[in-house]
Parts: C-alpha cells; sequence; structure tokens
C-alpha cells in the first residue's frame, strides 16, 4: 500500500518525519483527509490536531496554526508550535488556561488583547485535548 | 625599572584576568555550538515557507497583498540586532556603525525613521544619540525560542501593515564561520525580492483561494525573516565573543611571558648587586 511521507517543521526544529497511510487536519476552511496521491495542495490550519493514521495507529500532533503543503507522495506541516501528546507540558498549559480566562474576563471584546487572549485560550485547550487523550 | 614585587603582582592580576577570558572562551565555544544547531533546525522550515511563498507569488495569476506592494517610503524601521553585554569584539560597533551610516545616508530628520533596538547595547545607543525608539527589546536567552520572537516580529510587521512605516530593514552580523562574520543589511518589508526555491514550482491548489494563503502566510514568512536574523546573529555573537576572548587570552599570555622575563632580570641584577657589595666589601677589608 502507498503511504505519504509527513514531516512537521517549526521554526525550532523538525518534531517529526514519518510515513503514514492518512493525515487529516483541520484547515480554515474545514476538515481535511489526505491520502497518498493527493494534487499538490496548500492550506492554512487552525490550532487543532493533526491526525496520522498508520496501520490502525492514529498519532496526534498539536498544532498552533500554521500550513499544510501536500505533494503526491508528501505532507509538509509548517507550524509556528507543534507538540506530540507526549511533549506537551500539561501543567504549562493548565496555567496559560487560567491566564487567558482572567484576561478575557477584564478585556472588553473589541481590544486586541482580547484576540490574544482567546487564540491563546484555544491553544492551551487544544494543547489539554490532546494530551489527555 | 619596576621592583620586583610590583613585577610579581602585576604577572599575578593578569594571570587571573586570563583565567576569566579563558573561562568566557570556553562558555562562548559551547553557547556557538548550540546557536549553530538552532540555526540549523530552522533551515528546512525557512526553505519550506520560502517555497511556497514563492510559488504562490510565481504563480500567473495576479496575486496582491499589501506586504507585497512598495508603497513611497516615509518611513522607514530598522530591526538592529545586537547584544545585551559587551565584550564580543568588534559585534557590536559594527552593526551600530551600519545603523549610523544606514541614517545619515538616506534621513534628513528624526521623523523619517524609528528604530527597534534588540540589545542593551543597541539600546543604549539609540538612547545616547536620540534616535526615535518604537519598541525595544533586551534580555533575549542566549538560544531563543521562536515563540520569544513572534512578539517582537509579530510587532515590526504590525507597524508596517498598519502603515506606521513603509519599509522594513534588518541590521544584523551574519555568520559565516566561527572567525568571519559580516554586517548585513536586509529589507524584509515589503517583499518585494523573493528568491524562487528550486525552481521546482509545483502548481499548487489552494484552500480556501490564494489571497486568503497569503493573509496568513505574509505575516508569517516576516516573522520566520525575523527570526532567522536573530539566530544568525546570536551565532555570531557568541562566534565574535570567542574570537575577541580568546585573542584576549592569547595577550595575556604574551603579557605574563614578558613580565616573567623582566621579573627574572631584576632579581639576577639584584643578586649580581649584592655579590659585587660582598666582594667589594672583602676586598675593603683586605
Amino acid at each position: 500500500m502507498k503511504t505519504l511521507t509527513v514531516s512537521v517543521v517549526t521554526p525550532d526544529g523538525p518534531v517529526l518525519e514519518d510515513s503514514y497511510d492518512m493525515v487529516s487536519v483541520r484547515a480554515e476552511s474545514g476538515e481535511l483527509g489526505i491520502l497518498p496521491g493527493h494534487i499538490p495542495l496548500v492550506a492554512p490550519l487552525t490550532i487543532s490536531a493533526v491526525r496520522l493514521k498508520k496501520e490502525g495507529n492514529t498519532d496526534l500532533v498539536a498544532v498552533s496554526g500554521g500550513f499544510l503543503e501536500v505533494r503526491p507522495d508528501k505532507v509538509t506541516i509548517l507550524a509556528q508550535a507543534a507538540e506530540r501528546p507526549s511533549e506537551i507540558d500539561v501543567d504549562r498549559a493548565e496555567s496559560a488556561k487560567q491566564r487567558a480566562e482572567q484576561r478575557l474576563n477584564v478585556t472588553k471584546s473589541d481590544e486586541i488583547d482580547f484576540n490574544r487572549a482567546k487564540l491563546a485560550l484555544n491553544r492551551a485547550i487544544n494543547r489539554i485535548d490532546i494530551a489527555n487523550q | 625599572m619596576a621592583s620586583l614585587r610590583e613585577i610579581k603582582t602585576r604577572i599575578g592580576s593578569t594571570k587571573k584576568t586570563k583565567q576569566i577570558t579563558q573561562a568566557m572562551e570556553m562558555v562562548s565555544t559551547s553557547k556557538l555550538r548550540k546557536a549553530e544547531e538552532n540555526a540549523k533546525n530552522f533551515v528546512p522550515y525557512m526553505e519550506k515557507i520560502q517555497e511556497v511563498v514563492s510559488s504562490i507569488t510565481s504563480g500567473n495569476i495576479e496575486v496582491s497583498h499589501p506586504m507585497l506592494t512598495s508603497r513611497p517610503i516615509k518611513k522607514t524601521g530598522y530591526i538592529v540586532i545586537a547584544s545585551d553585554r559587551g565584550l564580543a569584539g568588534p559585534y557590536n560597533t559594527n552593526v551600530l556603525r551600519k545603523l549610523t551610516e544606514a541614517i545619515e545616508e538616506r534621513h534628513q530628520s528624526k521623523d523619517e525613521y524609528t528604530i527597534v533596538p534588540i540589545g542593551k547595547v543597541a539600546r543604549d545607543f539609540c538612547r545616547k544619540l536620540d534616535h526615535p525608539i518604537a519598541h525595544e527589546v533586551t534580555g533575549l536567552p542566549d538560544q531563543p525560542t521562536f515563540a520569544e520572537i513572534k512578539e517582537i516580529a509579530n510587532y515590526a510587521v504590525g507597524l508596517f501593515a498598519d502603515e506606521e512605516i513603509d519599509e522594513l530593514n534588518l541590521i544584523y552580523n551574519h555568520f559565516i564561520s566561527a572567525i568571519s562574520q559580516e554586517v548585513k543589511e536586509t529589507k524584509v518589508l515589503p517583499l518585494t525580492d523573493i528568491e524562487a526555491g528550486e525552481s521546482q514550482t509545483s502548481m499548487y491548489e489552494y484552500e480556501p483561494d490564494q489571497e486568503q494563503i497569503l493573509e496568513v502566510l505574509l505575516p508569517q514568512y516576516a516573522e520566520s525573516l525575523v527570526y532567522g536574523a536573530l539566530l544568525d546573529g546570536k551565532a555570531s555573537e557568541h562566534a565574535s565573543r570567542m574570537t575577541a576572548m580568546r585573542n584576549a587570552t592569547d595577550n595575556a599570555e604574551d603579557i605574563i611571558d614578558e613580565l616573567t622575563l623582566s621579573y627574572n632580570r631584576a632579581r639576577q641584577a639584584a643578586i649580581t648587586q649584592e655579590i659585587s657589595e660582598i666582594v667589594s666589601g672583602a676586598a675593603a677589608q683586605d
């Protein structure tokens, strides 16, 4: 069976490089599933979990925004931050979540800080969810 | 000639200085190794993002984005990457000289530029000369992570997006090798000259469309340019400090050698004098 080479790269270095049967991601325009032989594609990703399937097993990677670049036999995910579940620091994510929630309570919804806090909250929740799965 | 004791103290203090510079050299060597590795880790990300950007912008379809178009330049932003600490040889001086040259050459008044100094040395320099400072960053760790840089990069890119500045330049030391670094000035924004990658411009499908992808991709690209320069600068800083400290250690050794020689000479002179005094004293008794 054909496989896809998946590499996840961040500015701090590559996080993962392996071959998988299928990749599913949550792009800004909706869920995308990629199988080997897909046409070249570029799509921005949301703060979410990337699911990588190999022989019935699913690996998860938490990504904080970024891009997906697809070639017929290769998928590259460019993210500003990406972690495997085992690398996630749950305590840190929890405290980030609390901080973000506090900030959301004090700032008004039209301020820049509000959006930033919301993004931070999303990232924290995403990390916690993935670490707990 | 200085007295024996004076020379001895000087030898002692030079030895201590040498120990310090030697230790600093070793610290910088190991930091340089890490900085080089960080820079290496960053390469795949940069290459990939460059490839995608160039394949979108070099496509047949006309794409427009504020970051790609040059505006008439009314105000220029400079990001100056220097270090927090001195004792790094010509590292900081070179960057600051380049900045001064650029300002003198291009700008008539202080309203035409603004500076984002990174590192205490750059900040103090700008303050002393009363340059306009948009935002200052100090106390960056030796091995910065992307998250720590993101804010600075984001801020600078934001200035451009809000039309606060019409051009963004980076001034930093480019790391060539452990013994040679070169000051570089690169234009980050507008992104007019995106180098086409390995001519592998495969045509992509865009989801949802090109404009929206550029919307997310270009700020990220600009941020990673800044991050890349910072990693480059950090590697240069450690390399420069390492070389400076090695030279200092070598100099200290030379001084110690010279002082030891004059110490021995002075001691011998004292002995000779004593002997001749004894001899002449004995001769006088005969």
